[in-house]
Order: C-alpha cells, then structure tokens, then sequence
C-alpha cells in the first residue's frame, strides 16, 4: 500500500517535556491504523500535529509523497484532515445540518447578499448522514437533545462535509453504549471502503484487534513499533507499551506494616466505582494502577468525601465513619493529594506560606486571626522538609517550577500530619529530580508509619513504589499484586484486558466480585 | 563613624530604589504616584486647587464611594461582583430618611433617634447581602444573575413606595456627614478607619484569608476544607453592611433626602474596586486600592474644573483607566500561565 499520509522523523518539544521525539508514522487510503500507547505516551501530539494545532520542531509531513506544512488547523483540513477529539467540538444548541455545515454552509445570492441556503444544507445533511446508513436522524434537530451516539455521528456527518481524506478518531468509544460501539464501527469500516485513511486511537485493544489493518506503538514520545495486526498478540502489544526500565526512581525503602488505616468495603458509586474492597495498612504504600477512566480518582474521592457514594462502607482505624466533605475527612486523618495541581491544588496568587496553611488555617487562627508567626514555621518547616526551591516562603507560588509546586501542595497536606496520605499521579509533569525526591519523601513517610495510596498512571512508577498493587479497570478492582509477584506485563495486562493471560507472568490474584 | 562612605551610600540609595520600584510595581503604588503628581501639578498650574476647602472636598465627595467599595472589593476578590450595590444604597438612604422622621413624629429623643437612623440602614444592608449571598453561595446562581434581580426588585419597589420623594425636616444631629472632627470630616474618618480595619481582616484574619483563596481558586480552598459557601455568604453580607454605612455617609451629608436610585452608583463602586487593582478575575487586590482610587477619580473630576478642560471628559478617562487596568491583569495573568 502507497501512503496517503506519511509523517517522517517527527520531533517536538514542550517547555521541560520531550513529547515526541523522531517519531515516524504512516496511513494508507484505506487503511484503519490504530494508534495505542500508555497516557502520555505522545498520541495526543501527534494527532495534534497531524491536525495542524502543533507545529512539529523537527520532521516531515507527506501528503501523496508531496511535503507539505500546516500552519494551523485550517490549513490541515483543508489538506483533507479531520480530527474528532474526546470531547466533542459540537454547539448544542444549533442544528444536526448547522453544526454539519458550521464555517462552510452553502449559500445562495439574494439581490447582492448571500445568504445560507437552508434547503440545500439540510439536504446535503441528509446525503452525507445516508451515504453512512444514517436514515434516522432529524437534520433540523438540536444537537444538544441527541445522544452521544449519535453526537459522534453528527461529527463524522462533519469530517465527511469537508472531504475528509484522513479522519483521525482519539478514543471515540469511550462514553458509548456497546450498540453504540456497533453502529460506530459499521461507520469506519464503510469509510474505509469508500477510501479514507482513519487513525483510530484506543486504550481497549479488542477494538484494535476487531477494527485494525495496522498498529502503531508509541513510548515516552519514542516509536516503539509498527505492525499489521494480524501478526501480533495481544500479550505483544502490551508488552510494546510498557516495556520500559526503571532506572530514575528511588527505590522503596522498607518499613514497618501496622494496622489497617483504612478499610473500605463495597464502595459503590455507579458507573465509575463499582463494588469496591480494600485496605491501607500505615507505613505501607499502596499503588493503584489503571488506565485513565477506570475510576481510581473517583475512588479516592468518595474516600475524601468530594463524591458522595451509592452505598459502601469506610472504615477509618476500624472505626465505621460517614465523610461528607473534605473538612470532615481532614479532621479523621486523610489528606488528598490531587491530581491536578493546577485546578484543585494550589491558589497560584498566593504564597506559598498561605497555600501550606490552607489546609491547616483553623489550627492556626486564634480569635478569627491567623497567627503569622506559627504559619511562617509550618511555611519554612515545609519549605526544610521537602527540600523547595523558593527564595523564601513569601514568594508567590506561580513562580515556581512544576515540581517546586507539586511539592508545595504536599507540604500543605503534610502540615496536617495525617495517617492516610492520598496521592493521585504525584509526579505528573514534574522533572525527573523533583521526582525522586517526591518519591524519597513518600518512602519516607510510609517509614514514619503514613499510610499512603497512590494512584498513578505511570507503570515503573507504580512498580518501584508500592508494597502492594490494586488494579482497576472500568470501575472495578480487578487484581491485587504483592510487590515481589508484580511486573510490568501481569500488571500492564490486568489494566488493560480481562482476556489475556500473559505466558510468562506468575498469575495474578483476582479480587473482583464474582471473578475469585 | 558617621559619615557614610560612598558605596554605602549607594547601596542604600539602591535599596531605597529597589523599595519604590516593588512600591510602584504594585497598583497601590501606582496610584499613589498618580495622586500625589494630580495633586501638585495641578496645584501648580492653578494653586486654587490647593485651598483647604477644595483639598477637605476632594477627599470627602467620594467617601462613600470608597466605603462602598471596600464591600465591592471583597465580593470581587472571590470572584464575584454586587450589581445591586447601587440600587441598595438608594433603598437605604430613603430607609434611614423615613426612620429619622418616623421615630422622631413619635416623640423618641433625638440622640435614639439619629441612632436608629443610622443603624437600621446598616442592618437592612447587611439583610440584602444575606439575601444575595443565600442565592449565590448555596443555590449557586451566578451573582450578576442574583444582583441584577436584587437591583431591579429595590429600584422598582423604591419607585413604588416612595416614588421619588423628597424627605426634609430631619432631626437635629441626624447629618452627621456635615460634621468634622480635628478639622477633617467625618465622612473622610470613616472612610480611612474602614479601609484600615477592611485592610488588616483581610490580610491577618482567617475569613479574609480564605476570601482571597476562594477568588484565587474555588476548587482548591475546597479541596483543602474550606468551607467555600460559608465565605461567600459572609462577604456579601459584608458587602452589604459596607453599603449599609455608605448609605449612612450619602443620607447625612444634606439637609434633605431624595428617595431615587442614583444611576450608575454602581459602576462609580465597580469603578473603583477595578481601578484599585482588584482583578475583576477573583483572588488579588486590597481595599487600600480601592479607597485610593475612589479618591483619585474625584481628584481626576476636580482637576479638569481647575484647568478649564470640560467635566465630562471624566467618564472618558476613567473608561481609559479601567481598561488599562484590566489589560495589565490579564497580560500579567498570561505571561505567568506560560512560565
């Protein structure tokens, strides 16, 4: 097969991050070429640099063998390429036809104006939707009253209007319905007939196995791979995606396990915690592993009381307790860590004197006053302990660097000297020193007796931390792994598939409901 | 041992230049400067403008402005905005007029009277700030929604009960406005008072704190057990009371009371949050810069009388003003996101 479009050497760098590095990638006319690889693993920018959003520091585009450059994402549809992101770039509040039609609607000249010509957009809506088996669909209808189903219809019915040559689709079946999934797949197999190149991106790799011509593996921003789908395995693939070494972590320090910490029995909070089971003993780090919207955050936070469950139980020490806010599980000992520093962690404006305390502050106020004097200790304490480059703790906190930040929202999780630590992706876009001391310091809490559950979406990092491992996947636990029986391909496998067993693993220990 | 030798002397003229520069980054600061170089530049081109009288009126016509802003500021600080600001101020003028010539037709002694003239208003402002801070903060519709609504509901009931009214005949002692004490009036006390006590709650105290927190990031000062709608509730109820007290300032400085909204009250009060350095965006500003640039837009209004340039041009330039003011915020906003 001749390429359609071919990306040669790709490179492209983001302040502090290497997010593709000479990364080589080609579709056919044709060809469904699926695109996989861990979170962060450089998918999303590569479909951004196919689509025109980045511009690649190093590399070529090819399209038909003819080197081309797109300068924005116009000039890369107008090259024929059409992307339909996660969330979908439709207005709820316009037409099927309309949002079809949005930013080239036909027109037809009134006297001297032109205007848009309703009856052949809606029609023209009608052709595109039909020529891909869609005969059910209102054209007139508001998009917002749809479902995603049939949402994600509309937006293909919007690739086709431009003349998609290449349609780039990243991770379209993750909020559908399995009927849904169906419908979809009949879509990108007619479009395959009828010549369009699709770059299909997933996490679930039954649909690349069900859909695929060809599969392309990224790493770190590295191509690890490229190979027709019928000569790999599952087990393979897997094994492409994860096979990383751990060499930059600091490695667990062992310590003392004592009592349970916190038990949790039954959590449910449909659809995204489902039926789940487990403890936190102190000084033990308990890593949870699983793919982006398998509910380990979700989790987390009806343990923190930002979410309110359906029915379950949490045990704090043993003790049966009710948290209803993140005030209350304050003050019973958990502390929350959260993934996105930027959004739910830090007031950038503030000092970082102010954002420590935060959490602390009525600790801290005697008579409605803050006493000053006692938060600056806590601030420089904190400062001492972590090890952050500040000129000192009144320096505003958006001057720091990602990792001094991150840093800075667990000093104001530390001054609360809880018993349970709750990290979600603790070293997400920090630079690999800030990394080790972050996990140096988490060896050393767990040594002081914390108990600590962290959530991360990076395998070594789940690996060479934790004493023991929960696998989630779609809202349930689906395994548990003891330190020394943990690796990359059983761990990697139960986040990623329940239909693979890899050969050369010892077996993992189910603990889902009904699986024992 | 006592004459400094030149490199000390450098060095401490640097550090002196280092202190005016940080002094000048910040908005404080800046109009500061504005005000002092206003002040003698118009002074020297028409040294009418010098005169006690005008120098005591440049500081006192805007006073209320300036009390009312303090509630404005902190309201903006948490990422909201009082819309009824205005509206509410015209309510509780009227309010305070008709409890002065009530309790006074009533035979009351007028010390209880002025008294009760002057606390009920305080009161009823505090009340609509519950009321607007209730619909914000637990039923969490935005605040110019809310504020709109409350402006609309006190203009339209203020026409409809006291239809524009004029009221006179207040007691004696009831202006205490037009009084002065140690030479500077009243008003000009209150307005530094409150502005010094606004200014140490929010910075010493743990509700200012966590207002600041709110306005940087709501989701954060959650997360970190705050209790996000209790402070909201709280700075429009302060919000309210510092309308409260700015009524009081506006109804006792004449002899009579008009009962009308004064239109664009509330933009007078915006004005000067935003021109004060209170980022419309939530989580930064003082209420020192909000007083400051109260007293800058009537320096700025009076300063084009005393050099012949038409009044009018005052809306124009404190269009300029706010503008600018926001632009700096923002380009500031940006190049830190992209650090």
């Amino acid at each position: 097969m001749t390429a359609l479009l071919e990306l040669e050497g790709i490179s492209k760098q983001f302040p502090g991050v290497r997010a593709l590095e000479d990364v080589s990638f080609s579709v056919a006319a044709g060809e469904i070429h699926a695109l996989v690889g861990e979170n962060g693993a450089g998918k999303s920018t590569l479909i951004k640099v196919i689509s025109g959003v980045h511009k690649p520091d190093t590399g070529t585009i090819r399209i038909e063998g003819q080197e081309v450059t797109f300068d924005s994402p116009h000039s890369a549809q107008a090259a024929g390429m059409a992307t339909m992101y996660q969330e979908l770039s439709l207005y709820p509040e316009l037409s099927v036809a309309e949002n079809i039609f949005m930013g080239h609607a036909p027109r037809r000249e009134v006297g001297r104006i032109g205007v848009v010509d309703w009856g052949t957009m809606n029609e023209r809506a009608r052709e595109i939707l039909a020529s891909l088996n869609i005969h059910d669909m209102d054209v007139q209808r508001k998009v917002g009253t749809l479902n995603v189903g049939n949402r994600q219809r509309v937006e293909i019915a919007k690739a086709l209007s431009i003349n998609a040559r290449v349609l780039i689709m990243d991770e379209p079946t993750a909020a559908l319905t399995e009927s849904d999934v169906e419908r979809l797949f009949g879509i990108v197999r007619l479009l395959k007939e009828r010549g369009v190149a699709v770059i299909y991106i997933s996490h679930r790799l039954q649909e690349v196995f069900e859909l695929a011509d060809r599969v392309t593996v990224l790493r770190d921003g590295h191509f690890v791979g490229s190979k027709p789908v019928a000569e790999v395995s599952e087990g393979e693939l897997i094994r492409m995606m994860v096979g990383r070494t751990i060499t930059e972590l600091f490695p667990k320090l062992p310590s003392e396990v004592r009592g349970d910490v916190l038990e949790v029995r039954n959590l449910t909070r449909k659809p995204t915690t489902r039926d789940v089971s487990f403890t936190v003993r102190g000084g033990e780090i308990v890593g949870m592993a699983g793919l982006v919207g398998s509910g380990r955050s979700e989790t987390a936070q009806l343990v923190f009381g930002i979410l309110a469950p359906d029915s379950g139980e949490i045990l704090i020490e043993g003790q049966r307790v009710d948290i209803r806010s993140p005030g209350q599980a304050m003050k019973l000992g958990i502390a929350y860590v959260p993934e996105d520093r930027g959004t739910q962690g830090l007031v950038r404006e503030m000092r970082i004197r102010e954002n420590i305390s935060m959490a602390i502050l009525g600790s801290l106020t005697r008579l409605g006053v803050v006493d000053k004097s006692a938060e600056r200790r806590v601030g420089a304490d904190m400062i001492g302990q972590l090890n952050i480059i500040a000129t000192s703790g009144e320096q505003t906190v958006n001057k720091l660097s990602g990792g001094n930040q991150q840093k800075v929202v667990v000093g104001k999780w530390l001054a609360s000297k809880p018993k349970l630590l709750i990290v979600d992706e603790p070293t997400r876009g920090v630079d690999v020193g800030a990394k080790a001391e972050i996990h140096r310091l988490m060896s050393e809490l767990a040594q002081q007796g914390l108990g600590i559950l962290m959530i991360s979406s990076e395998l070594p990092e789940v690996l060479g931390m934790s004493d023991r491992i929960l696998v989630m996947r779609q809202g349930r636990l689906v395994a548990e792994f003891s330190r020394a029986e943990a690796d990359q391909h059983n761990v990697g496998s139960a986040m990623m598939s329940d239909q693979v067993v890899v050969a050369d693993t010892p077996a993992a220990t189910p603990v889902a409901g009904g699986a024992a | 041992m006592s004459a400094a030798t030149p490199a000390q002397a450098t060095s401490q003229g640097n550090r002196l230049l280092g202190t005016a520069r940080r002094m000048l980054g910040t908005q404080e600061g800046l109009l500061l400067v504005l005000l002092v170089a206003l002040f003698l530049g118009v002074g020297l081109y028409n040294n009418q403008f010098l005169a006690w009288n005008n120098v005591s009126d440049l500081f006192n016509v805007n006073a209320y402005i300036a009390v009312a802003a303090i509630g404005m500021s902190m309201v903006i600080i948490t990422g909201n905005i009082d819309i009824s600001v205005g509206a509410a101020i015209g309510v509780l003028v009227t309010l305070s007029g008709y409890v002065a010539l009530g309790l006074a037709d009533a035979g009351l002694p007028p010390i209880l009277v002025n008294v009760a003239a002057w606390v009920v208003p305080v009161l009823g402002g505090m009340l609509i700030g519950a009321i607007n801070g209730f619909f914000v903060a637990y039923l969490k519709i935005p605040a110019i929604v809310v504020t709109l609504g409350m402006f609309s509901i006190l203009k339209g009931g203020l026409i409809l009960v006291a239809g524009g009214n004029t009221l006179y005949n207040l007691p004696e002692g009831y202006s205490i406005a037009m009084e002065d004490f140690l030479g500077i009036p009243v008003p000009v006390w209150v307005m530094i008072v409150l502005t010094g006590v606004a200014f140490l709650w929010m910075r010493y105290s743990r509700t200012g704190r966590s207002q600041y927190a709110v306005g940087g990031n709501a989701e954060a000062a959650r997360l970190s057990g705050l209790d996000t709608r209790r402070i909201l509730m709280t700075t429009f109820i302060l919000s309210g009371l510092f309308a409260g007290i700015a009524s009081v300032m506006y109804a006792t400085q004449y002899q009579t009371i008009q009962a009308v909204v004064t239109p664009g009250l509330e933009l007078q009060v915006i004005t000067a949050s935003v021109v004060g350095g209170v980022s419309i965006l939530g989580g930064v500003g003082t209420v020192i810069g909000s007083t400051l640039a109260a007293i800058l837009i009537r320096f700025i209004g009076s300063a084009l009388v005393f050099v012949n340039i038409s009044p009018f041009w005052v809306k124009a330039i404190l269009g300029i003003l706010i503008l600018v003011t926001v632009l700096s915020d923002v380009v500031r906003r940006r190049r830190q996101e992209r650090q």
